[in-house]
């Protein structure tokens, strides 16, 4: 091995060495002012986590797994999954082995950070040993993997469908230059390195091709400017990076470890959002998995539209994304970055100002507690009295001695005007209901409506008290013995409402009962998948009408089960469904037991 | 004046004519679902807070038209967005927008 250009240097480095300090520094500065952005303890649990040995082993394990290896990606997709992970980690192993190259052959030229990547520019006779041949192989065999993921991403852009997409992002210009400029790079790298291969050596890609060239190519003029466009696509690449979708890349190094450390969005354009929105990759899986995308006109209101809205600063339609939006929250559940769609959605209504802000002075509500299981029907359930009278005689047969906590109606749990971004007032709603949790002297609280559910479980402060869902406490029941059915023959098909699935986890206790009381069969769409009922209290701006297709699609999906019942736990998904479902009943699984329940007493 | 312990109560008839639409026109550029409301009073009937603070979106539209700020005023600071006006509303009027957007609009905002 011979350095065949003394100094070490040629200017055709200079578009890659301009644009590799500006993406640095870039970077460099953008990390640092995120990190000033957030709040002082946010600051200080991020930083503390970082020298923690636990969240950093975390972090290095899923920056890895994440940015490299696109696992969730290969978890929905095979071919999306390799086609990125062969990019990303074939260009990982290229720069890394370049690297190793470099640090063996000829360790004092590891300080020009451009020599490991134009390595076989500037060496003669690099293969000559079994060392150099071996690193020659693997630099080769690397960039036919990206060359081959590269093929996939041309063939991505014309056929989605065999990559699992059925719509994809619309280009914006930038974009489009950063996209073409990354395909460029790697054909680019290998006609430059086959055009030197008989100089520096190369192999099984670099050599045949060399040899292929020289049937027809005599001189040796057509060898600089190959290097001088690889350097330029790299530089090109690099220089519109931080104004496209590919920010993600760095962006989402910051974003996992701040994850980790249990940062939340908390303003709405500043520190942690900013960092969301600059992590997404425009890939537009939200776009197939949104469920207002059943009309075309919602097509622009998903997620990644959101994020490319926050990064230009268009307030008009920042606002009007924001304001459709149901908050199902499956936009987060399937991005592979893990955006929160709903959160920065929520940060922004919460920008908006009032002229009025809401009083409750005057609100008194009274509970009539004394036992020591409150049940807390909600507005939602006190609009389908089905559910509220199924549960009572559910849990009267399994000898629970409750007491209702707004028998006529109480205040609501301050849920939906979280949701709206009135957060002051939600506040006074929480405070209050509370104060009469507390005062009613109860152990456990029951809700039958998950909207209920997920804010008393996250944001009341309830010390001692167990806040539970009605299917979870039944589920408990069964397995104690306390309620008594006989498996029928009846088929059902469960539908998980968005905030008992997807906002608290809970997919499997549902399930346990109805499997227990006939035949469950699952949707084509289900658990973290499963499709809003359209209904939700999310969305501020759709109308009644624009909601119908909503809901028609979504039960669609639950009644190609030919199933003899629609089961929910949440009142709000039953009476939704209940409008639209003409030919399956629609029930909620209280509904269900109480039916299984005075069946089993009347065959005793 | 000899005090009968009773006064006469001022008039509370509206003059259509005197009346200052501008933050109903307002509401309707917002939410034109408000114009369709039928005063059926579902709304009324379902709602959380009304036993509390009065509120009623029937009412609150009613107000508008007729220009009875002070009243609308004191009905919207009792809204609990909690949508059950939206599940019954016989016309599908989505309801908590044309609250929300009755709560952004002040007298000064209609001009």
């Amino acid at each position: 091995m011979t350095e065949r250009i003394p100094g070490a240097f040629h200017p055709f480095v200079i578009p890659f060495l301009a644009g590799m300090l500006f993406v640095l520094g870039y970077c460099l500065v953008g990390m640092v002012r995120v990190t000033l952005e957030l709040p002082r303890e946010d600051r200080r649990r991020f930083l503390l986590s970082l020298i923690t040995p636990r969240t950093l082993w975390k972090n290095i394990k899923d920056i890895f797994l994440n940015c490299l290896i696109h696992v969730n990606l290969w978890k929905r997709n095979k071919n999306l999954g390799f086609m990125h992970s062969s990019i990303a980690f074939g260009w990982f192993m290229i720069i890394l082995l370049g690297h190793i190259e470099v640090a063996l052959f000829l360790p004092h030229r590891i300080r020009f950070f451009y020599y490991p990547i134009f390595f076989n520019f500037f060496v003669a006779e690099a293969d000559a040993t079994i060392k150099g041949s071996v690193m020659m192989f693997l630099m080769d065999f690397f960039l036919l993997i990206i060359l081959i993921g590269i093929a996939m991403a041309m063939v991505k852009r014309i056929r989605s469908r065999w990559f699992g997409m059925r719509r994809t992002t619309r280009l914006s210009l930038l974009d489009s230059i950063g996209l073409y400029s990354l395909w460029a790079i790697f054909p680019l790298r290998l006609l430059a390195e086959s055009f030197t291969a008989h100089i520096s050596g190369g192999s099984f890609l670099t050599i045949p091709m060399n040899w292929l060239f020289h049937q027809f190519l005599t001189t040796e003029y057509h060898i600089l400017p190959t290097w001088w466009a690889y350097s330029i696509a790299l530089g090109v690449f690099m220089c519109v990076l931080p104004f496209t979708r590919y920010m993600h890349i760095p962006a989402e190094m910051l974003l996992i470890p701040m994850r980790n450390a249990g940062i939340r969005v908390r303003h709405p354009r500043k520190g942690f959002a900013k960092l969301e929105y600059y992590s997404c990759p425009g890939c537009g899986v939200c776009i197939d998995a949104c469920p207002m995308s059943v009309k075309k006109e919602n097509l622009k209101d998903c997620t990644v539209y959101l994020n490319r809205q926050l990064r230009r600063g268009n307030e008009r339609r920042i606002a009007e994304i924001s304001d459709k939006c149901l908050l199902c929250g499956k936009c987060t559940a399937v991005c592979q970055v893990g955006v929160e769609g709903p959160e920065l959605r929520v940060a922004q209504r919460e920008r908006r100002r009032y002229a009025i802000d809401p009083d409750y002075s005057t609100v008194r509500p009274e509970v009539k507690g004394g036992s020591k299981v409150l049940y807390f029907a909600g507005c939602m359930t006190h609009l389908t009295p089905s559910v509220k009278s199924a549960l009572s005689s559910v849990l009267e047969t399994a000898g629970v001695e409750f007491s209702t906590m707004d028998p006529d109606g109480g205040i609501c749990c301050g849920r939906p005007l979280m949701m709206a971004g009135r957060k002051e007032a939600a506040d006074a709603l929480i405070e209050k209901n509370r104060e009469l949790i507390l005062g009613s002297g109860c152990d456990t609280l029951l809700l039958s409506c998950p909207i209920c559910y997920r804010v008393f479980r996250d944001s009341y402060d309830l010390p001692g008290i167990r806040v539970v869902h009605h299917s979870v406490y039944m589920d408990e029941l069964l397995r104690e013995g306390r309620l008594k059915i006989n498996r029928g023959y009846e088929c059902y098909v469960y539908h998980d409402p968005c905030e008992l699935g997807r906002g608290c986890g809970i997919y499997d206790q549902p399930r346990h009962l109805l499997a227990s009381a006939g035949e469950l069969v699952e949707a084509k769409k289900n658990r973290a998948e499963s499709i809003c009922c359209g209904g939700s209290l999310g969305s501020l701006s759709l109308s009644f009408e624009k909601r119908r297709d909503i809901t028609l699609a979504s039960l669609r999906n639950l009644t190609d089960t030919e199933a003899d019942a629609v089961v929910t736990a949440c009142p709000l998904c039953k009476s939704t469904y209940g409008r639209y479902s003409d030919d399956t009943p629609v029930m909620d699984i209280a509904e269900v037991m109480q039916h299984k329940i005075l069946l089993y007493e009347n065959h005793e | 004046m000899i005090p009968f312990g009773f006064s006469l109560s001022p008039s509370s008839v509206t003059d259509l004519d005197k009346v200052d639409t501008r933050r109903y026109r307002e509401l309707l550029r917002l939410e034109p679902g408000a114009a369709t409301c039928i005063g059926c009073g579902s709304c009324s009937a379902t709602c959380t807070s009304s036993a509390w603070t009065g509120m009623s979106v029937r009412k609150v539209i009613l107000g508008l038209q007729r220009g009875r700020d002070v009243e609308v005023d004191a009905m919207l600071r009792g809204c609990m967005l909690c949508g059950k006006c939206t599940m019954v509303c016989p016309r599908g009027i989505n309801t908590r927008n044309l609250i929300l957007a009755a709560m952004r609009i002040s007298k000064e905002d209609g001009k």
